[in-house]
């Protein structure tokens, strides 16, 4: 475990869109770099959710990526976009569909900035866009996994998060 | 249809910076109206018409005490933003937990290299 990492604060801007800020203790090209290199994507775009077996970047815009996780109940979990904006080091603008949702669900657009900070730190800032309402219904309908969170106390972490924005 | 959108569920009610102000107070207990008049800084009727559709959504409840209305916050209300929110950055912590470590290494093999 790396004694550097930030916490991610999430914000929610409008309700079409979600706001992920998170500071990396490295430089802004190894952040880049890792954030766009296949090989390094494989280690770490499943988090602890499954095995990535497939990452193909073409880095251009106008070129597509495509990333497929085996999740571990053994299922598959695609997603694919295209690249919109790309600034090396900078920041990245692509599209970004789940392979699992109905056609009609649409694509996000994501915009991954990166910034430098003191001390060779990376704030890396992405913000993904949907195109409407029934998009975020779809994420949320297919979010409903985590029974075991239901004691929380709801209204303590909603008003924790929503103080963030 | 568009016009009746922002008070159509929790999520619009909350995209508007006030009206989470005024979740982030009543998150703190009950309040009269004129309490959080005081403590927004803004109008009787702005604040009102806020608390209206929080509570069209169901975010905020309201009873009468005397010559009060008291609002308070209903979290139940929220989980779907709350679901939502929590799905995807779980997701997400994990994935940026997982870049450190690759980062990590990076720096090991290249502390100077550019791209």
């Amino acid at each position: 475990m790396p004694a550097t990492s930030g916490t991610a604060v999430l914000t929610l801007p409008s309700d079409t869109e979600i706001l992920m800020v998170r500071e990396f203790d490295a430089p802004r090209h190894l952040v880049y770099h890792a954030y766009t290199t296949p090989e390094l994507i494989k280690r770490w775009w499943g988090g602890k959710r499954g095995n990535v077996h497939t990452a193909e970047i073409d880095l251009r815009v106008g070129g597509t990526w495509r990333y497929v996780m085996t999740a571990e109940g053994g299922f598959e979990v695609a997603f694919h976009g295209e690249f919109k904006e790309i600034v090396p080091n900078e920041k990245l603008v692509n599209t970004e569909v789940y392979e699992g949702a109905p056609p009609e669900a649409g694509e996000a657009l994501v915009t991954c900035t990166f910034e430098d900070l003191v001390g060779g730190r990376t704030r890396l800032s992405m913000l993904t866009q949907v195109d409407s309402k029934e998009v975020r219904d779809a994420i949320i309908d297919s979010g409903m996994e985590g029974g075991a969170q239901e004691g929380l106390d709801i209204l303590e972490t909603i008003a924790i998060e929503l103080q963030a924005v | 249809m568009a016009r009746a959108a922002t008070t159509t569920d929790a999520f619009n009610a909350v995209a508007e910076p006030r009206r989470r102000q005024i979740l982030d107070l009543l998150a703190g207990g009950e309040r009269p109206v004129n309490e959080l008049v005081q403590q927004l800084g803004i109008p009787q009727p702005q604040v009102s018409k806020h608390l209206r559709v929080l509570r069209e959504v169901g975010v905020v409840e309201v009873r009468d005490s005397g010559r009060q209305r008291l609002y308070r916050l209903n979290g139940r209300a929220l989980k779907p933003i709350h679901d939502w929110v929590k799905t995807y950055e779980r997701t997400w912590t994990e994935r940026f937990d997982a870049l450190d470590d690759v980062l990590d290494e990076l720096k090991k093999e290249q502390p100077d290299a550019r791209d």
